[in-house]
Order: structure tokens, then C-alpha cells, then sequence
């Protein structure tokens, strides 16, 4: 039999708001890479990933999708969110910079840590959002790159 | 499921054919998905099964039990140790005095009784120790047997942070057997020195009976508690033994008699610690340091039972009945002079205590992954997915299977087949009217016309 170009696909809906779900994508997704026999580095830093990001359309965006695409080379994971859109994205990336409400903070979020974490986990990082519409962010988790940080 | 450089588990559970009656509740409660059934009967992998117990606890018909030693090889020894852990104790009301269960023990034909928790100061030292040339984060407790197993078959990744160090009752019996070694007698006629432990658990007679990384162990025997239990109360009762008849108490352990107990451990940490009890809380708790949220806590105390080993399923008494009585035994204790067990060892006991009390990196046995190769686990996932739209995903076990996922595992991994699904079998294949009328009725018609939509595009069946 062969193999090429084998992959799996995935596919989440994320409301805006709804904390209690926050994390579904991120460990559905720990599971199928631990039946794939992916190295325990490599699930951490896509998990670690895709929570935050799936974490900022929660408490930023009022609705996204999360596309996830497996191959045996890459973890690809694409969010598409209807939202407020991200004003400054340089601004964005710095740690410790957040504008998270009130409300989001309670809940233990706002830190300003989530982008700088996924840059520090990911191998390839891509943000684009238009003001008032919404923001897409791609990640990229190489699977052989099992000793972490990227560069 | 080969792993090929491993040894197998040894396993304490065991299944006794003449009683199963096949019924699902063991398969249910199984933590890593261990168990089977087919033939009428439970059967259990032996490179998934944890001996955490959960599953004698669930069977209804107790057939499933922890193998024991025969009693009677104590007196093979000359000299016959035992190793008590407190739990032991804590079985017993405490008009009991610890005089009294000594004696019993006595009776039965220990020549040496020693308790576990004995050792638990000079550990905690040792393991302060550790903690600081470590940079694991979370370091994982070693002490149940059941939770390394877990860690070994269910979060591979997180072996590492288990500590490296031997559980109180292994250096208990390396410090009980290099003690008595040392009074065997005259060369030529030296006396052979026998260590038996009393267990809680069937992890902990698993573990002895195949550690987890290290060398044979150093236990030659393993004694049920509810057997020796039944057994103590008897003399106890038969007021064979009178409080004032018995010997000078040396079960002289102050506050660490609590270490096995939920929190034992965990009292002693310096830093960020928490502990966990009861296996699935454990489990949901180890996802969350496998994504790396508790990458700020310094020590997890694990345990598989509930209420620790006051929890383990060979503990005859009620497990918070346990916890109260040693609670309440320590603050007898504590207005007695206590035992100091730092000056108990002396410089040489120290030496060698500290020469073998690492125990090699544990390593990792995945249960989960679908194939070695990612491109092949690839595709058997992909049909897992496609299979997992036509089982009908109420997880209900008359497969023989612990839930639909399970049987499509099993049927990628050539461990099972389609047709072991009922509902695939009536729906699809006989397309049984009133069995048909009957699942729409209960399950609704969107489930039923998702498996016969399925069914289209699957000449196969
Ligand atoms: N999907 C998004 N839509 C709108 N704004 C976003 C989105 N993701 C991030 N942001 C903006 O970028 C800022 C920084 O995001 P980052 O994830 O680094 O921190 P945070 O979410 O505020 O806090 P933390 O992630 O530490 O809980 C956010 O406060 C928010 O202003
Ligand atoms: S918690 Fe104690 S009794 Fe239960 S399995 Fe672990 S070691 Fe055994
Ligand atoms: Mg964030």
C-alpha cells in the first residue's frame, strides 16, 4: 500500500464567550496525535498552541472556525474568527500586552501571553485581521522538530 | 500490541473464569480500556492493565481477584520480617492498641515487624534533596505503583518527571533485609532471613512483583491485608491477647503514619505541591501538566485510589474510617516520646540506603498510539473516522467492546469486526423491521438515518 500524501482533517466551531468549552479542539486534537505516535515535545507545543488560540477567539471574537490538517510532515492549524479584529499586531505579539475586559481577566486570562506563547511553540506563525471583521491565524508544528523552540 | 525491548507487566488481578458472568461493568470503569469481552468472558491485556483495581471494585460477582502468596511459606525462613505500612493499623478501632495487633502478628509468626512509614523521615531528607538537583517540573511522586503504570501507558511524555527514587516500602525492606542479614548467625549456620509486606493493593504486590526499572526485589512474600486482617481480629477477639499480656509496642511512628494517606506526602513539600487522589482524577489532572498548565507546580502527590491506600481495594474497613483512626492515633502519639528514625540508621545504614535508592528512568509503553509508523497510524485513523459514522455511538458494550471508539480501534488494530456491532448487524445486514422500528423509537430517527445513509456508500457490508 501506499502512503502519499496521506492526512486527516478536522474541523471546530468556537462562541465567543463560552470559556466552559474552551479547550475541546486542543485535546481532541492531543488525542489523535498521541494514537499517531507523535513525540510527547511535538503534541505539547501544538496543544499549547492551538489552546491559546482557540482560548483568544473565546475571549476576543464572538464566533470562529478551527480548521486542523495532520500530515506525517506538519500539524497546519488554521482559525478564521467574526470579530473585532486586532488594531496593532506588532503591539499584539509584545508580552504582556492585552485587552482583555474585565470579565476575561476574572477568568484568569489576560496576561498578554497567548501570542508570544504560540510564536515560542510554533514553527511558522501568520496573523492577518481586518478591523471590525475578524482575525485568521495560521500555526505551523513541524512533527520532527522534537526539541521545541523554533529557531 | 508488541513492545519488543520490554519485559511484560506482572499482573496481581486476575479473573476467575468459573465466576464471570460476562457482564460489562469491569470494561466500563477500566481506566486504560484494558478490558474485553468475548466468549462469555472478562479478558484483560496485559500491556494496558495498571493493577489499579478499579475493576474489582465494579464486579458484581467477585470474579476478579488479587492473587496471594501461600501464608504458609513464612516458615520456609528462619528469621520472618514483616513489613507493616500503616494502613494496616488504621484497620483496626482504636480500643486496639498498637500492643495488641503487634502481638497478633506475633502470633501468626513474624519473628520481626517493622513499620513502612519508619523510613519516611530519612526519605523525605533524600528526597529534598532530589527535588533541588531536579529540573523537573512537575516531579511526580513514585510512590503508587498503579499511577507509574498509568504514566507509562497513558502519558508517555510525562515518565521523565517521575522521581527516580524508591518507594518508602522498597527502602524499608532493603534497610529490614541489610539489618537482618547482619544477625543470621555463625557462618555455616546461618539462619535465612524472610521479608513479607502486607499490601493494600494489588499495585504494590504488581510492583514487587516485577519493579517497574530496577532489580528483583527484595520481598519474598506479599500478604493480603484483608487476609491477615481477618485473621489478627480473630486472635484479637478470641481475646487470645489482653492489652497489659502484650509485648513493648515499636510501632512508634509519629505524623508520617499519614504518609500513604491522601495529603501524606504532600505535608512534607517545601514548594508548590498538590495532591490527587482517586484514579480518573488523576488522569483528567495529568492531561492538564501534559499541556504544560501546571508547569509552575513543583511536586504532585498520585494516587490511584480514593483516600490513597486508605482507598485500596484489599483495605477491608472504610477508607474515611482509615484516615480518622491514624489521624487520631497520631495525636495519641504525639504527646508519647517518639521514635526518632533519623537516629535509628546509623552512618553505614545511611551509605548504603543512599547507594541504592535511585531506581533507572522509567520508560515510556504507549498504549495509545495506532501504529509505530505515523503514515500507517494515519490511516487507520482515517478509518476509525469513517467507522465511527456508522457505529451508532451509544457506547452500550454488547460488542463485547467498552464503547464504539473502542471497536473501531479494535477493528484497525485486526483485534475485532464490524459485525460484532449489534446494531450493524440488525440495521444493516438482516435490516430487521422491528428492530429498526424499535432503535428509531428509542434513539431517534437522526441517528438511524445516519447509519443507513453511511450504509449507501459501503458496498461492502
Ligand atoms: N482572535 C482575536 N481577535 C481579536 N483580538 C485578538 C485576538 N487574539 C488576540 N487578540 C488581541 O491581542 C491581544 C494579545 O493576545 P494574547 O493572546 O497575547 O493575550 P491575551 O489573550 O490578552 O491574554 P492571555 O492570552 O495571556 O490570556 C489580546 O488582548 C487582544 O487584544
Ligand atoms: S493509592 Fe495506595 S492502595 Fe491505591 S493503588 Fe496506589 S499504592 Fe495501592
Ligand atoms: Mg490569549
Amino acid at each position: 500500500m501506499l502512503y502519499v500524501g496521506v492526512s486527516l482533517q478536522f474541523r471546530f466551531h468556537v462562541t465567543g464567550g463560552d470559556f466552559s468549552s474552551a479547550g475541546t479542539a486542543s485535546s481532541e486534537i492531543k488525542k489523535v496525535l498521541k494514537k499517531l505516535n507523535v513525540d510527547g515535545v511535538v503534541i505539547k507545543r501544538a496543544v499549547v498552541s492551538l489552546y491559546e488560540a482557540e482560548v483568544n477567539v473565546v475571549a476576543h471574537a464572538f464566533e470562529g472556525d478551527i480548521f486542523v490538517n495532520i500530515s506525517s510532515e506538519k500539524i497546519s492549524i488554521l482559525l478564521k474568527d467574526k470579530g473585532p479584529g486586532i488594531v496593532d499586531i506588532s503591539k499584539a505579539m509584545e508580552e504582556g500586552f492585552s485587552t482583555a475586559s474585565p470579565q476575561v481577566r476574572e477568568m484568569g486570562f489576560g496576561a498578554g501571553m497567548g501570542l508570544p506563547n504560540i510564536k515560542r511553540n510554533s514553527d511558522f506563525m501568520d496573523i492577518q485581521s481586518v478591523v471590525g471583521e475578524g482575525t485568521t491565524l495560521q500555526i505551523e508544528i513541524y512533527i520532527n522538530n522534537k526539541n521545541g523552540e523554533q529557531e | 500490541m508488541k513492545h519488543d525491548d520490554l519485559k511484560p507487566f506482572h499482573h496481581a488481578l486476575k479473573i476467575l473464569e468459573d465466576n464471570c458472568i460476562g457482564c460489562v461493568h469491569c470494561m466500563r470503569v477500566c481506566p486504560t480500556d484494558a478490558i474485553r469481552i468475548f466468549s462469555g468472558k472478562a479478558h484483560v491485556d496485559q500491556n494496558r492493565c495498571v493493577d489499579c483495581g478499579e475493576c474489582l471494585n465494579a464486579c458484581p460477582v467477585d470474579a476478579i481477584v488479587v492473587e496471594q502468596d501461600d501464608f504458609n511459606k513464612i516458615f520456609s525462613f528462619d528469621i520472618r520480617a514483616l513489613l507493616v505500612p500503616a494502613i494496616l493499623i488504621g484497620q483496626f478501632p482504636e480500643d486496639i492498641v498498637e500492643s495488641q495487633i503487634l502481638a497478633a502478628l506475633h502470633e501468626l509468626g513474624f519473628t520481626h515487624i517493622f513499620e513502612v512509614e519508619t523510613i519516611v523521615p530519612f526519605l523525605n531528607d533524600v528526597f529534598i534533596d532530589y527535588q533541588n538537583r531536579s529540573n523537573k517540573k512537575p516531579l511526580i511522586s513514585s510512590f503508587c505503583p498503579a499511577i507509574v503504570r498509568l504514566i507509562q501507558v497513558r502519558f508517555p511524555s510525562l515518565v521523565g518527571n517521575i522521581a527516580q527514587l524508591k518507594a518508602p516500602l522498597d527502602v524499608a525492606a532493603l534497610y529490614v533485609r541489610n539489618l537482618l542479614e547482619k544477625k543470621r548467625g555463625k557462618k555455616g549456620k546461618e539462619r535465612s532471613v524472610g521479608v513479607f509486606y502486607v499490601t493494600p493493593c494489588a499495585a504494590k504486590i504488581a510492583a514487587v512483583k516485577s519493579p517497574v526499572s530496577d532489580e528483583e526485589g527484595r520481598i519474598n512474600g506479599v500478604i493480603n491485608m484483608d487476609f491477615i486482617y481477618n485473621k489478627m481480629l480473630r486472635i484479637i477477639s478470641d481475646k487470645k491477647i489482653k492489652p497489659e499480656q502484650s509485648p513493648e509496642s515499636v510501632l512508634r511512628s509519629g505524623r508520617e503514619i499519614l504518609w500513604s494517606v491522601t495529603n501524606g506526602e504532600c505535608y512534607y513539600e517545601k514548594g508548590r505541591s498538590l495532591a490527587i487522589d482517586e484514579i480518573h482524577n488523576v488522569i483528567n489532572f495529568l492531561e492538564r501538566v501534559e499541556n504544560g498548565e501546571m508547569d509552575e507546580v513543583d511536586f504532585l502527590e498520585l494516587r490511584a485510589c480514593d483516600q490513597s491506600c486508605a482507598g485500596g481495594a484489599l483495605a477491608p474497613q472504610n477508607r474515611f474510617l482509615t484516615v480518622e483512626r491514624l489521624k487520631n492515633r497520631v495525636e495519641k502519639n504525639s504527646n508519647r516520646k517518639n521514635f526518632n528514625t533519623r537516629a535509628f540508621l546509623t552512618k553505614n545504614d545511611i551509605s548504603f540506603l543512599l547507594e541504592n535508592i535511585s531506581v533507572r528512568p522509567i520508560s515510556p509503553r504507549s498504549i495509545l498510539k495506532l501504529d509505530d509508523d505515523i503514515e500507517k497510524a494515519m490511516v487507520k485513523m482515517e478509518s476509525v473516522r469513517e467507522m465511527m459514522k456508522l457505529l451508532p455511538n451509544i457506547d452500550c458494550g454488547a460488542c463485547g467492546a467498552s464503547s464504539c471508539s473502542g471497536l473501531a480501534e479494535d477493528i484497525v488494530k485486526q483485534e475485532g469486526s464490524l459485525d460484532q456491532c449489534i446494531f450493524i448487524q440488525e440495521i444493516l445486514v438482516r435490516k430487521n423491521e422491528q428492530f429498526i422500528e424499535h432503535f428509531e423509537k428509542i434513539w431517534g430517527k437522526a441517528k438511524l438515518n445516519r447509519i443507513l445513509s453511511v450504509k449507501t456508500n459501503r458496498e461492502e457490508l
